[in-house]
């Protein structure tokens, strides 16, 4: 049995999040707590989505919690090279304001 | 093959069409989405049409053709019946009225351009515009991730069925620590271009109905429609207004003026603006209201369903011929009771018996069959009432009560223009304005009630207003400037209330051309004393007014009790006697020095109908007095004697005879006698009269 962890990676270089997987309520849970205290150190960071392969609204609203924590805690947060189906959920949601 | 034969019956058909299309349309003005409504007045558009097409009616087909289209599109969801088109819809039924009065003739010029435009205003719904789209606002169930779904796909779904042009994502998002993954806390506002039913709309979101929150606005809504959605929804107003606007929802403009408007307009009870009803809603929010109504509905229709199914049509003049034979057999079997009993044959009295008791039987059940109930009569007042109101700019709630109290027919139609007259009279000058109500600690919204009920053989019609009610000192005033009243006359209240019934008498400050010009009340007491009854009014200064008709149940066949005076024989209505009272000779000699008897301690006024009627001659020999009340008055007739009771038949009196106060019509007794018959009511009136009190010789 595939565990969360294992369908989804996180990778920290530097400051530079690298997410790579799925990016789904499955994952979601998991996600939530590793990827807050990844960036809570950092004053500014890329989150990397080249290699999320799969993406549902709730993992949308996790990409949704880390903006908004970021910037509660004056801290700078970017999305980077979103993949196709980063892409295709956030036109969906006519939200491309959150890549740039 | 010729149909006239069958047009009086398509046309009262096609009237009773079109008077349950307006109580449906006035259904819907409160009530905009009830299906059965609307169904109803397609339904009867579109038998109309039809039927006029059988009869080669071209401009009511025409006409009805275009009513139906835009029904048509009502009946699908895609038009919402607001206020331009319910007001359109009631205009539309109106025309076709006259087109029906008109369909042998011509119109006149007026008549057909206002048909044209109503036709040109008509076609603009059908109109599809470019600009047409619906909104769409959705804020998805917390658990919605927990049930398996995903938001995503719902809005997938909803592009196979047309173009989402433009869309929001709204969310509340908890910080840190709060915030559960698995729960989903955006919502979106959206709109929608689609051909799609509203149907068609609402199934996409079928799965989520239950728990989320869903919002759909067809296109025709109005800017307050939004205003009130944005007051509905969890966010704040301002924040919700601008997505509106950035949507295209709104315009910058609209939003602005909207929201200043609302918080002007007081909430109602619920603390919710007043819009509310024209918003389609989904959430549990309106489920009592809604179920309360579907209750309701629900037994009207039960009700309908037993009415419809038992009835048959009977031309009215076949009925009253029925009537007047079974009068003349009344006639004809007190006639041979009269004379078995005069040969003194046991079995022929016995059979006689037997007789009258059948006819008696006939008789009640063929005036049943006149009796319909009133309610009819007062439902087509909520069109008078609506539209009234709306002239006046005041906001009248007209309450009905007493519906299903039943009277004979030809009262009921002959009831209609006083009732109409009064009706208007409590509106205009009752029900006073708003601003004037608040300060008098009233609420803005007036009531007027319409009541009916049964009373000692009456029927009773009520037109109560909770406006200023009437101004004795004003009318006193009016009354000595018109000579009616004479300088040093004391009246009662009841009597100067009265002087509004004198012809030109109007106290009204402005004449509206509803009424004030002084015609109505004098014709209006004169319709009702044509139908043998009376009217009073009630009036408190400040709180109200009542204005009380009283009616006798049948005009017709009545029982009845028989007195001589001299040598002529009267009747009085048998329900209106309460007891009759031997007069001794000590009696009659003290009576001769006053005007009222003393009844087991009552006092009771009375009147020698001797002296009225004129009869001076004969030698009295014995003197008996009649006690009859009406209207809760009581008074005695003094007669000389007593025969008992009888069954006639009222023939009325010829038009010379009108006048004659104190009589009500005559009849033909067994013996071929012709006796008067008393108006009793007039008669107590006159006995308790302070005129006749101060006029009576000591």
């Amino acid at each position: 049995m595939t565990t969360p962890d294992e369908l989804c990676g996180l990778r920290l270089e530097g400051t530079t999040l690298t997410l790579a997987g799925e990016l789904t309520i499955y994952t979601a849970a998991a996600l939530k707590d590793r990827m807050l205290s990844a960036i809570s150190e950092l004053p500014a960071v890329d989150i990397n989505l080249a290699d999320v392969l799969e993406i549902d609204t709730a993992g949308l609203q996790l990409l949704l919690m880390a903006k908004q924590d970021a910037a509660h805690q004056q801290r700078s947060l970017q999305f980077t090279m979103p993949s196709p189906a980063v892409k295709e959920l956030i036109d969906l949601y006519r939200l491309s304001d959150l890549l740039s | 093959m010729n149909l006239d034969f069958a047009l009086p019956t398509f046309l009262e058909e096609c009237r009773e069409l079109l008077q349950g299309m307006e109580e449906s349309l006035l259904q819907l003005e409160t009530d905009p989405t009830n299906q059965e409504a609307i169904a109803s007045v397609f339904r009867a558009a579109h038998t109309v049409k039809g039927s006029a097409g059988l009869f080669g009616l071209d401009r009511i087909v025409a006409f009805t053709h275009v009513v139906e289209n835009v029904l048509d599109r009502v009946r699908e969801g895609e038009l919402l019946i607001d206020e331009r088109l319910g007001a359109l819809l009631l205009q539309s039924g109106d025309y076709l009225t006259i087109l029906l009065d008109n369909v042998h003739g011509e119109l006149e010029e007026a008549q057909t351009t206002h048909g044209k435009e109503l036709q040109e205003q008509l076609q603009a719904f059908l109109k599809k515009t470019e600009a047409e789209s619906w909104h769409i606002s959705l804020r998805f169930d917390l658990d919605i991730f927990r049930s398996g779904m995903d938001p995503a796909s719902f809005l997938h779904y909803l592009e196979t069925l047309g173009e989402i042009t433009s869309l929001k994502t709204v969310w509340t998002l908890p910080g840190g620590a709060e915030m559960d993954p698995e729960s989903c806390y955006l919502g979106v506002e959206l709109r929608f271009q689609s051909e799609a039913t509203k149907e068609a709309i609402f199934d996409v979101f079928a799965f989520i109905h239950e728990n989320s929150l869903i919002h759909i606005l067809p296109p025709s809504s109005k800017a307050a429609d939004y205003i009130s959605l944005i007051q509905l929804l969890p966010e704040d107003d301002l924040l919700l207004g601008e997505i509106l606007v950035k949507i295209g929802t709104l315009t910058q403009a609209e939003l602005e003026e909207g929201l200043a408007l609302q918080r002007q307009v007081p909430l109602n009870e619920e603390g919710r603006p007043p819009y509310l009803g024209d918003i389609l809603v989904t959430s549990q929010m309106v489920q009592q209201p809604v179920v309360e109504a579907a209750l309701e509905k629900q037994v009207k229709a039960q009700e309908t369903r037993n009415r419809d199914s038992k009835l048959i049509r009977v031309d009215s003049d076949k009925l009253d011929q029925l009537i007047n034979l079974v009068g003349e057999l009344v006639i004809a079997g007190a006639n041979t009771s009269m004379i078995a009993g005069a040969a003194g044959i046991t079995d022929l009295v016995e059979s006689a018996s037997v007789l009258t008791r059948l006819v008696e039987q006939v008789r009640d059940n063929v005036l049943q069959l006149r009796m319909v109930q009133i309610g009819a009569t007062f439902s087509r007042f909520q069109r008078l009432a609506r539209d009234v109101s709306q002239d006046l700019g005041k906001d009248i709630d007209l309450v009905i009560s007493g519906g299903d109290t039943e009277l004979d027919k030809s009262v009921v139609d002959k009831i209609g223009d006083p009732l109409t007259h009064l009706l208007r009279n409590a509106m205009d000058h009752g029900i006073e304005r708003v601003e004037e109500r608040k300060a008098r600690g009233k609420s803005g919204k007036g009531t007027v009630k319409l009541n009916a009920y049964h009373d000692s053989g009456c029927i009773v019609i009520e037109v109560c207003d909770d406006g200023g009610g009437l101004n004795r000192d004003r009318l006193l005033k009016k009354g000595l400037e018109k000579g009616l009243v004479q300088p040093n006359q004391t009246l009662s209240d009841r009597e100067v209330f009265n002087l509004i019934f004198e012809p030109g008498f109007s106290t009204a400050d402005t004449i509206s051309n509803l009424s004030g010009r002084g015609v109505g009340m004098d014709v209006v007491r004169r319709d009702i004393t044509a139908l043998r009854g009376t009217i009073e009014i009630e009036s408190e200064e400040g709180i109200g007014s009542t204005f009380r008709i009283r009616l006798p149940l049948t005009l017709s066949i009545i029982d009845g009790f028989l007195v001589e005076i001299g040598n002529a024989s009267y009747v009085a209505p048998l329900d209106l006697v309460v007891e009759c009272v031997d007069l001794s000779e000590l009696d009659r000699e003290s009576l001769l020095e006053r005007n009222y008897l003393n009844l087991r301690g009552e006092v009771l006024p009375f009147i020698r109908l001797r002296e009225l009627f004129g009869q001076h001659n004969d030698k009295v020999r014995r003197e008996n007095i009649l006690v009859v009340r009406f209207g809760g008055k009581k008074a005695g007739l003094l007669v000389d004697e007593l025969q008992g009771e009888i069954q006639t038949v009222i023939k009325p009196l010829g038009r010379i005879f009108e006048r004659l106060r104190g009589i009500g019509g005559s009849t033909i007794l067994g013996n071929g006698k012709v006796a008067l018959i008393l108006d009793v009511p007039a008669l107590i009136e006159r006995a308790i009269s302070r005129e006749y009190f101060q006029s009576s010789h000591v």
